[in-house]
Order: structure tokens, then C-alpha cells, then sequence
């Protein structure tokens, strides 16, 4: 890593840890934003670096979600009264400093594992389809997992749950949700890096390029591409806990399984940014969050529509996205005879 | 779930309901389904937004049965509407991803179905909504067996569009062009068809096709803007049991497709049938792959 990068870093590092202080009115744009980045990193992991397509990666976030939730009140009291009493004006619960920090410190990793293991389970099914099989494939799956949470009594049903309150004299609970979120993103970002420049990273972009001479040439490709699932899943379950947390609600369909938003929104950021590299998810899901902060103040009432129109025009107009377009614009320019 | 399964040990003659009212549903989806195989087999783009076409054919049929036109009249309305929007979107965007990756087509075609989606929810409103036809229901065994006549006719008329719609595969100028393009487009082009007038023709006639069932949806079943992904899943499971171009598999796949769902929602709750149906997907998906592997070979 050059000197000049790592400086980069540094600064945008420092940047975003003060960031709360300065410009406050922006906090729960930036947790999104953070979470937003993992997102797309995560995706691009599976969809960018090997060239697998999943629209199902929504199925792991709302495992993280449901979990950490489960387990943060599950620990301390009954799920299904807990989840009943809401709205009924009866029992009320509350948690106290210690229950609320280790609800969410077995919580989010409980969230993470759970989610890993269903990467290795559904992964070793679903991953030996090709193209747009699989494409579609876990589009079903993230909507099957959707339906099945909003029939379930037990965790709310389609009136979802809430997660805990915190008592009174917990710390601030945004800011502690700003710092999990950037910290997540931090150990992502540096995480996948570091995968990057191991053969591993040879190995998932091999299988991107042509999967069948990869397994001629002796790789176990199945075993790799559920590892590369798998990594995907554990960070997004850890997203998920903590996103649910930063949202203060849980609905089956629109925030732990949101197919229809986040789920193509991840794949929006990735293509955005560039498929394939380390930097593009990340410059993808800034712009995209700002795009998408824009069109909500001014064209509201429209904005999902415009976001539509998003998704068609960025996947038909730039699918090489920013990080492509800049490399193909830095190459020297070859002039070949035929041409 | 135990119990409802003793209730057709209990009367079995409820069982011949469920299953009744399952296979009338199947000819709509199997309309929808034929759709998507055209387009994949022609164009060969998987078009996600297939149930958003047959969702806005249902608000043709909603929007005039509102204004006073009895909805049975809407079903040449629809399709021709619905070809109109099929057309400009080949124009504007189909045309311009033919030649790239399938997962492509399929993030484009999402993009059209979430802005169809959220259209439908602008003008439309979120509830659900029916166009009222005013027909009674049939009643056999003693009152054992309902069916709505709506559905019957709405089976009766799917049948004719689809005996319509392989007439004109087969006999017209364009039908036979669109099967020489699906056959083979560098030769079709060679000798003089048009193919990109054949694609837009074809986008164009799914649409149509969605449109008239989705009319048909409005009248027998209920519509609301976000219902339609769910037809989008069940064409292409559909298409994936019965395989590409097989008229007669798509017919079976889908009576037994719309049977099997009615007695999922039956036997574990209507909440859950739409579960039902998507992880039916992820299992045939898995199923086929698990048999083409055993078989050493992969369809790219």
C-alpha cells in the first residue's frame, strides 16, 4: 500500500470518526451510509469478484436482523409475549443497563453465525447453479425467507417486532450505533483487502472468468464459492443486527427481507461503483446514498419511482460503473489494424 | 396444519374443491408462463417484470368496470394496451440489452417492474382491488364444491387465447418469423426477416398476452400493485419444469402448479402460500440442478 493511500485512509477514517460532532443532523445518514458500504462490499465479494449474482443476499441480512432482535430479548424474557404485548398496552418490559449490553454483545454475533451457517447450507444447494438460475434462484429465496417471517407468530408475524429500548441512563444510543456501523465497514473493508491480494482472491476470480477450467485446473470450486458466500453472510448477519437496532422497528417485508429496496439496492451500489474492485462498492454506496437522500427531500412521492429508473438506466447506460470507467480512460489506448 | 388435514380424511369431497379451484387458477399461470418462454426462447432475456404486465392488464380491467363497462369487454383492451407499453419498452430499453449477459436482462427488467410497481401505487392507490363482474357462484355436492362462474369462464377464456396464440405461432407471417428467430437469428436474418422487429413483436405480444390474464386476474382473483412478482415466479418455475418451447409441459406444470398451491394454502394457511410458492421455486431450482449434475452436465 502506497504512502499516499494510506493517508487517504487516515484522513477519511478520522473524518468519519469526528463526523458526529460536526455535522450532527447527518448522523442517521451516515450510519446508513456505513451500513450501506457493507452492503455492497459484501456483495461485490460474491457478485463482483466471482461473478455470481445473488439477489438473494437480503435472506442473510434479515436472519441478522431477526436474530439479534430474538436473542436480545429472548435472553431476558418470553419472545412471544414480548412480541404480543406490543400495542396491547399490558406488561410492560424493560432492560436494564447490564441486560440492554449483553443482549446486543450475544446478540450481533449469535446474528452473524446463524447467518454463516445458513450461507454453508443453502450455499452447498444453490451454489451449483449457473447464470441466471441462480440469479433468479435467490431472488426466490429472499422472498420465501420474507413470507415464512411474516406468517410466523412467534416473531411477530407481519406486524414485526421492535427491538428493545434502551433504559435511560444507557449511553447515546445513535452514536453507539454510528461507531458499530463505521467499524463494521472499517474491518470489511480491511478484511476483504487483505482476501484480495491472497490466492483466494485468484481462486473466486478464476471461477468468475471460467468456472470449468478453474475446476480442471484443480480447484475445488464448490467449497470456494460457499467460503466466499459464507464471508458474505457473516458480515451481513453483523450489518443486520445492527441495522434493525438503528431502525427501531422490524417488518418482516420492508426492513429485515427488503428484496425490493436494499436487496437490488446492493447490487445498484456495486455496478455503480465498479463490479470487481475493492474501491468501487464503497464509492458507489457514497454516491448512491446521497442520490437517494436527494430524490427523498425533492421528489417526494416519486422517489421510488425515480429509483427505478435508477437501477434501469445505470444498468443499461454504465454497467462498467465509476472505478471501470476511470481505469478504461487512465489505459493506454492501443490502436490495432482492424479497427 | 394437522387438522386441516383431517378435514379432507373427514369430507374427501373438500379435497376435490381445493383441487377444482386449483387448476382454474393453473390456466392463467400457464398463459403467463407461455409468455416468458416465448421471450426467453426468442429474445432470450428473462423478464422479471412478466407479473407487473399481467398486474397492470388487471388495472385495465379495474378501471373499466369502476366506469361502468361490464370487465369482461376489457380483456382486447388490455392486450392491446398492454402491447402498446410492451413495444415502447422494447424501444426504450429491451432492445438495448439483447446482446448483453442474462443477469443483466434480469437487473433490468426488475428496474422496469419496481417503477411499474410503484406507478401502479401512485395511480392506483395500495388496496387490494377487483373488477366486479356480478357473476354467481356454482355450487355441486350439496354445497361441498364452490366455484365462482367467474373462474370457470376465466379458464374457458385462457383456453381460447392460448388455442389464438399458437394459431398465430403457426400460420401468420410474423408467427413463423418469430419461430425462425427462435430457431436460429443469424439465418433468420440472412434470409430477410427483420429480427429486430420480430424481438419488438415479440416483447410486444407477451405483453398482450400478460395483459389479457392479467384482466382475467382482476375479474376471478384480487390485484393490488405489489402482487406481481409472484406471477413472474410462478412463469418461470413453469417454464423450468416444463423446459423451453414444450407447449404441452407448460400446460400440466401449471394446472399442477395452481392445484399444488391451493393445497398449500389449504393445509398450512393462507399466510403462508406465497411462501409456499417461492421456496416451491428454490426447490424445483435446486431439483433440476441436482439432476443435471448427477447427469454431468450444466446448462449455461
Amino acid at each position: 500500500m502506497s504512502l499516499t493511500r494510506l493517508l487517504v485512509y487516515l484522513a477519511v477514517l478520522a473524518g468519519a470518526a469526528v463526523a458526529p460532532y460536526f455535522v450532527p443532523q447527518y448522523q442517521s445518514q451516515l450510519t446508513e451510509l456505513w451500513l450501506f458500504i457493507v452492503f455492497a462490499l459484501t456483495w461485490d465479494l460474491v457478485g463482483g469478484q466471482m461473478g455470481y449474482n445473488s439477489f438473494g443476499n437480503v435472506l442473510f441480512f434479515g436472519i441478522g436482523v431477526y436474530v439479534t432482535a430474538v436473542i436480545q430479548v429472548g435472553l431476558f424474557y418470553d419472545v412471544a409475549t414480548y412480541n404480543s404485548a406490543r400495542g396491547g398496552g399490558g406488561t410492560v418490559f424493560t432492560f436494564d443497563f447490564t441486560q440492554y449490553a449483553l443482549g446486543l454483545a450475544i446478540g450481533l454475533p449469535a446474528g452473524a453465525i446463524l447467518a454463516a451457517l445458513t450461507a454453508i447450507l443453502v450455499g452447498s444447494a444453490v451454489l451449483g447453479m449457473r447464470g441466471q438460475y441462480f440469479a433468479v434462484c435467490t431472488l426466490g429465496l429472499g422472498f420465501a425467507a420474507a413470507q415464512i417471517a411474516a406468517g410466523w407468530d412467534y416473531l411477530g408475524g407481519g406486524s414485526g417486532m421492535v427491538p428493545p429500548t434502551a433504559p435511560d441512563d444507557f449511553i447515546n444510543l445513535g452514536l453507539l450505533y454510528y461507531y458499530l456501523s463505521l467499524g463494521l465497514a472499517v474491518v470489511v473493508f480491511a478484511v476483504l483487502s487483505w482476501l484480495y491480494s491472497t490466492r483466494f482472491a485468484l481462486a473466486i476470480n478464476a471461477i468468475r472468468d471460467d468456472e470449468d477450467k478453474a475446476e480442471a485446473m484443480g480447484h475445488l470450486t464448490t467449497r470456494i464459492k460457499i467460503t466466499a458466500w459464507t464471508i458474505a453472510a457473516f458480515f451481513l448477519g453483523i450489518a443486520g443486527g445492527l441495522y434493525g437496532n438503528v431502525k427501531r422497528f422490524i417488518d418482516p417485508i420492508d426492513v429485515a427481507f427488503p428484496s425490493a429496496t436494499i436487496g437490488i439496492w446492493m447490487i445498484l451500489m456495486a455496478i455503480l461503483g465498479g463490479k470487481g474492485t475493492i474501491l468501487g462498492p464503497v464509492i458507489g454506496a457514497v454516491i448512491f446514498q446521497i442520490t437517494k437522500e436527494l430524490f427523498w427531500t425533492y421528489l417526494l412521492g416519486w422517489q421510488r419511482v425515480a429509483l427505478g429508473l435508477l437501477i434501469v438506466l445505470i444498468v443499461v447506460f454504465f454497467p462498467e460503473g465509476i472505478v471501470g470507467w476511470w481505469r478504461r480512460r487512465k489505459a493506454p489506448i492501443v490502436e490495432t489494424q482492424a479497427s | 396444519m394437522i387438522d386441516n388435514l383431517m378435514i379432507f380424511y373427514a369430507s374427501p369431497v373438500t379435497a376435490l374443491d381445493v383441487l377444482v379451484n386449483g387448476l382454474l387458477i393453473g390456466a392463467i399461470f400457464a398463459l403467463t408462463a407461455y409468455g416468458l418462454a416465448l421471450v426467453w426462447g426468442v429474445i432470450k432475456i428473462i423478464n422479471i417484470a412478466q407479473g407487473e404486465f399481467v398486474i397492470l392488464g388487471g388495472y385495465v380491467a379495474f378501471v373499466m368496470a369502476q366506469n361502468g363497462i361490464h370487465p369482461l369487454y376489457s380483456i382486447p383492451v388490455a392486450a392491446l394496451l398492454l402491447a402498446i407499453v410492451g413495444w415502447l419498452l422494447y424501444r426504450l430499453i429491451i432492445f438495448r440489452i439483447i446482446d448483453r449477459d442474462l443477469f443483466t436482462s434480469v437487473l433490468a427488467t426488475y428496474g422496469i417492474a419496481i417503477v411499474l410497481q410503484q406507478l401502479m401505487n401512485s395511480a392506483f392507490g395500495g388496496d387490494v382491488q377487483l373488477a366486479e363482474t356480478g357473476l354467481g357462484t356454482l355450487f355441486l355436492f350439496d354445497y361441498m364444491v364452490s366455484i365462482a362462474q367467474i373462474k370457470i369462464i376465466a379458464f374457458a377464456l385462457a383456453a381460447v387465447l392460448a388455442v389464438f396464440l399458437v394459431l398465430f405461432l403457426k400460420n401468420s407471417r410474423m408467427g413463423q418469423a418469430i419461430r425462425a428467430t427462435a430457431q436460429n437469428p443469424r439465418a433468420a436474418r440472412v434470409l430477410g426477416i427483420d429480427t429486430d422487429r420480430v424481438f419488438a413483436a415479440t416483447f410486444a405480444l407477451n405483453a398482450a398476452i400478460c395483459g389479457a390474464a392479467g384482466a382475467l386476474v382482476a375479474m376471478a382473483y384480487t390485484i393490488h400493485p405489489y402482487i406481481g412478482l409472484p406471477y413472474t415466479i410462478r412463469s418461470f418455475m413453469i417454464v423450468v419444469i416444463a423446459g423451453l418451447g414444450n407447449m404441452t409441459g407448460v400446460i400440466v406444470a401449471a394446472l399442477g402448479l395452481g392445484a399444488a398451491e391451493n393445497f398449500a394454502a389449504f393445509i398450512l394457511g393462507t399466510q403462508f402460500q406465497l411462501a409456499f410458492t417461492f421456496s416451491l421455486l428454490v426447490v424445483v431450482l435446486v431439483w433440476r440442478n441436482w439432476r443435471l449434475a448427477r447427469k454431468r452436465e450444466y446448462l449455461k
